[in-house]
């Protein structure tokens, strides 16, 4: 699951779980962080993502495992006491304070004198262009300009490493889209090694360097988002990670999957009953007779190209197909033929969950 | 669990001082009012001897009859005009300060004060005073808590399901009834086991307003001259039913208006 | 019910008047009376005069006032400080248990005020239960006398007030966003600067609430100076009594009255006014 650590990790979690009562929130996970890196901690809610970042912070204790930061284990030490950072996903900027003492608030904690406290504020409110608010309150500040003062606060202390819950999950979509990169550049510009939690698979693959996929406590898959997507270790993740199309089949002694209409010679696939999952992308359209023949159920239009939905003898829900907008153009109820490749497929064989 | 219990222990000192603080005093009350030797200094055994003594001293059935009277009568009205009010304030468009203020000032109105504007008011009028001069006295501060308690239900309360039952075809005063007042009921039924409360427990303001001679006497006041002739047992037996009764309707308010806590 | 713009006056109508009718009218008679001259056999003779109010100011009368000042003013302290405590207890205490225990704590306010003002004659006279038990701890002088003293007083409005001022200051504790404490740790502060700079000043309008309720009620006081200070100390409540019961000095009363209701009204705006500030702040954090 994990490839072989190339740098020394900044962070690693050994084996740690987390349980309330009866009920476990995090099951043995085990993760290296390297320094400087963008990772995000993927999963639906519930997953126990959040119980791990609050590990990491250190507001809960593992009930297994050990956190190490620079090799060292800091799962004993008190949140205070911790080179980490949170940033809260409600923000929790001090709401008695200006921007500036929500900002200085940290540096005073780290009894730095008064001047070198002022510049470092005034740095990282240049960076966060957070400069023309410095004397407002948070509630005089809009969604946008608390959630940079949230993140201005945690990075003016220079942490080791950064965490980040569900930064951007209060704001509105258009926003979002320019907050992720915004989170990039800052991410690169403080040289910061950021840990991200989110729900949303989509920011995930937009912002991460690698990313981890969670449920249900455990560890799924880890990996750069490309490897994630082309390569998902599993239907959960698969399914997840953007738009699958699966088809219920058995793979042959010959290494050939059939399904009702569909014949594909795969390579390296355990004979058996199986499920085969390809990406909307890479499946193409041609004029029936080819392949696998179907109808269009339903089409959606997406700007630059459309999604046929193609009813199929091969599978129960229509399979999603990418076709460019300026290709040839189809109605309901057209019939056709798809063309899978291959060698963009996945084959999950029928023991693997 | 170790960590744990011992983050928890100051918590758990502090609650045991605290409490130990407000029920202590209760506790000794009610323990004597069973003492048969009615003394604080020895426990010469179980007894009900001093609730006995109650129901044979008719001065103390009296002011208990006296004070259901004027807490009923104080209740049934304050409850109708607070609600009222309360409906009123909560309906305006715009807030009003000095409707806010003159709905607060019961409340902190130091009960002195008011106690002896209502005595020169009275006497100024030549008011013959008694149990009524009380009610009317009474249903000043009760109608203000009624009307808090039921607009801290009204600032939850969805105006959209009156729209909705406009809709549907009710007339208002059908929506009223159907949709308004049973929404409101138990804030209602709260604020006036408050009132009751409140009335049974007050005691300057019907000092000030009931007139001369023992007829009118209330329990706080015969409460207050027990206490002031000296400490009698029976007072300890009287103190453990009053607090029996007044915790009852405290409890009864609370589980009927739930959603909301009541200072 | 339809709401146009007549109902609501309508509907007010009723309530308004009682209050006006009986309270407002009331109060202004009585503060009428404050710039009239006593009459002879009590009473009032209607001839104007500001002597009553500068009475008020006489140095006898000023330092009863003062000293009510001074004993509402340490019953609120003391209040403060046992009901903080308990209430941040309360507010850590789990979910489940917190209204069990908000309950408990407010339940004692309720009962009859005269019973729990009696409560403690029985524990602290000469023959009371304090006594008792420091005898037969082997104490053998003479028993103390702790009744009829400011101590008692004190004690007996601490006493009484104190579920409210829990009551208040729990439930500005309970609003407070928990993650404000926790980005203080995590920002460096321990548990004792967190609560000096995070949690104490964003309950400060819960703390005022508290301590403005229990020094406008104790400075106003009539019972708990008259049963546990014996008489033997006045507060401005007792004066005031006494002028209209014992001395039948209407107008003195009066302004006594009208001095207490000022002093109220300051405390009561200064304080609406520190809330007020407080709730706009609190109000933008509960906006995300």
């Amino acid at each position: 699951m994990t490839e072989p650590t190339s740098p020394a990790p900044i962070l690693r979690i050994e084996g740690v779980a987390k349980t309330f009562g009866p009920v476990t929130a995090v099951d043995g996970v085990s993760l290296d962080i390297r320094e400087n890196e963008f990772f995000a901690l993927l999963g639906p809610s519930g997953c126990g993502k959040t119980t791990l970042l609050r590990m990491l912070a250190g507001f809960e204790s593992p009930s297994a495992g050990r956190i190490l930061l620079d090799g060292n284990d800091i799962s004993p030490l008190p949140p205070e006491k911790r080179p980490l950072n949170l940033m809260f996903q409600s923000y929790a900027l001090f709401p008695h304070m200006t921007v500036r003492q929500n900002l200085s608030y940290g540096l005073e904690m780290e009894r730095l004198a008064k001047a070198e406290i002022i510049r470092r504020v005034d740095e990282t409110m240049a960076m966060t262009d957070l400069t023309p608010f410095a004397g407002r309150k948070p509630d005089q500040l809009s969604g946008g300009q608390k959630q940079r003062v949230a993140l201005a606060r945690a990075l003016v202390k220079r942490p080791k490493v950064l965490l980040l819950d569900e930064p951007l999950g209060a704001l509105d979509k258009k926003l979002r889209e320019k907050m992720q990169l915004e989170l990039k550049r800052m991410q690169h510009e403080a040289g910061i090694t950021f840990v991200i939690v989110t729900h949303d698979q989509e920011e995930a693959l937009v912002m991460a360097d690698r990313m981890a996929i969670l449920r249900d406590g455990r560890l799924l898959q880890v990996g750069a988002p490309e490897e994630i997507y082309e390569r998902p270790a599993d239907r959960f993740v698969a399914n997840f990670i953007g738009v699958m199309n699966f088809v219920e089949g058995k793979v042959g002694a010959d290494g050939i999957f059939e399904a009702e209409g569909l014949r594909l010679a795969l390579v390296d696939a355990k004979p058996g009953p199986a499920t085969l999952a390809v990406r909307p992308e890479n499946v193409a359209v041609g004029p029936p007779g080819e392949r696998l023949a179907g109808t269009v159920a339903d089409i959606a239009y997406h700007g630059l190209d459309r999604v046929l939905h193609v009813q199929t003898a091969a599978a129960g829900t229509p399979l999603q197909v990418r076709v460019p907008a300026g290709t040839a153009t189809w109605r309901i109820g057209d019939a056709l033929s798809l063309k899978i490749d291959p060698a963009k497929c996945r084959v999950f064989s029928g023991d693997t969950p | 669990m170790s960590a744990a219990f011992r983050q928890k222990l100051p918590g758990r000192i502090v609650l045991l001082l605290v409490f130990g603080f407000l029920y202590l005093p209760i506790a000794v009350l009610v323990l004597l009012s069973f003492n048969a030797s009615g003394l604080p200094t020895s426990w010469s055994g179980f007894s009900t001897r001093w609730y006995g003594a109650l129901l044979n001293n008719t001065d103390i059935l009296r002011a208990a009859w006296n004070t259901l009277v004027v807490a009923v009568f104080a209740t049934l009205i304050s409850t109708v005009l607070g609600t009222l009010l309360a409906l009123g304030m909560e309906t305006r468009r715009r807030k009003s300060s000095g409707l806010e203020a003159l709905a607060f000032a019961p409340m902190v109105i130091p009960d002195i004060v008011l106690a002896v504007a209502l005595l020169t008011f009275f006497s100024r009028l030549s008011v013959a005073m008694g149990l009524h001069t009380i009610v009317v006295s009474h249903v000043i501060f009760d109608l203000a808590f009624v009307c808090s308690v039921v607009r801290a239900r009204l600032k939850h309360f969805d105006f959209s399901i009156v729209e909705a039952s406009r809709d549907l075809g009710a007339s208002g005063w059908t929506t009223f009834w159907r949709i308004t007042f049973p929404v409101l009921l138990p804030a209602i039924v709260a604020g006036g086991l408050l009132a009751f409360t409140l009335s049974v427990d007050e005691f300057i303001i019907a000092f000030f307003t009931a007139g001369t001679g023992r007829a009118s006497m209330t329990l706080p006041m015969q409460i207050y001259s027990m206490i002031r002739f000296g400490i009698t047992p029976e007072i300890n037996a009287l103190a453990t039913l009053v607090m029996g009764v007044s915790a009852t309707a405290l409890l009864l308010s609370q589980w009927l208006n739930r959603e909301q806590h009541v200072p | 019910m339809s709401f146009n713009a007549t109902r609501p006056t309508l509907l007010a109508a009723p309530g308004v008047a009682w209050l006006v009718a009986f309270m407002v009218a009331p109060c202004l008679l009585v503060l009428s009376y404050a710039f009239f001259e006593r009459g002879v056999w009590g009473g009032v003779e209607y001839t104007f005069t500001l002597e009553n109010f500068a009475r008020v100011a006489d140095p006898l009368y000023a330092k009863i006032f003062l000293n009510s000042a001074r004993i509402a003013l340490t019953a609120s302290v003391l209040a403060i400080l046992i009901a903080y405590p308990a209430a941040y207890a309360i507010s850590r205490a789990p979910r489940m248990t917190q209204p069990v225990l908000l309950f408990f704590a407010v339940l004692p306010f309720w009962s009859n005020y005269l019973i729990r003002t009696y409560a403690w004659i029985v524990l602290l006279n000469r023959e009371g239960l304090v006594n008792n038990l420091l005898r037969k701890l082997g104490y053998t002088g003479e028993p103390l006398s702790m009744l009829y003293t400011e101590g008692a007083v004190i004690t007996g409005l601490v006493y009484n007030y104190l579920p409210f001022v829990i009551l208040a200051i729990y439930s500005v504790l309970s609003r407070l966003n928990p993650e404000l404490m926790e980005a203080s740790r995590d920002l460096g502060a321990g548990p004792v600067r967190t609560f000096l700079r995070v949690t104490l000043p964003l309950t400060l309008p819960g703390v005022a609430a508290g301590g403005v309720f229990v020094f406008v009620l104790s400075i106003g006081n009539f019972v708990t100076p008259a049963l546990l200070g014996g008489g033997r100390f006045q507060m401005v409540g007792n004066l005031v009594y006494d002028q209209f019961l014992t001395a039948n000095d209407w107008p003195f009363g009066a302004a006594l009255g009208a001095a207490l209701i000022a002093t109220m009204i300051v405390l009561l705006l200064v304080q609406a006014r520190a809330t007020a500030h407080a709730s706009g702040e609190r109000a933008g954090e509960a906006r995300e």
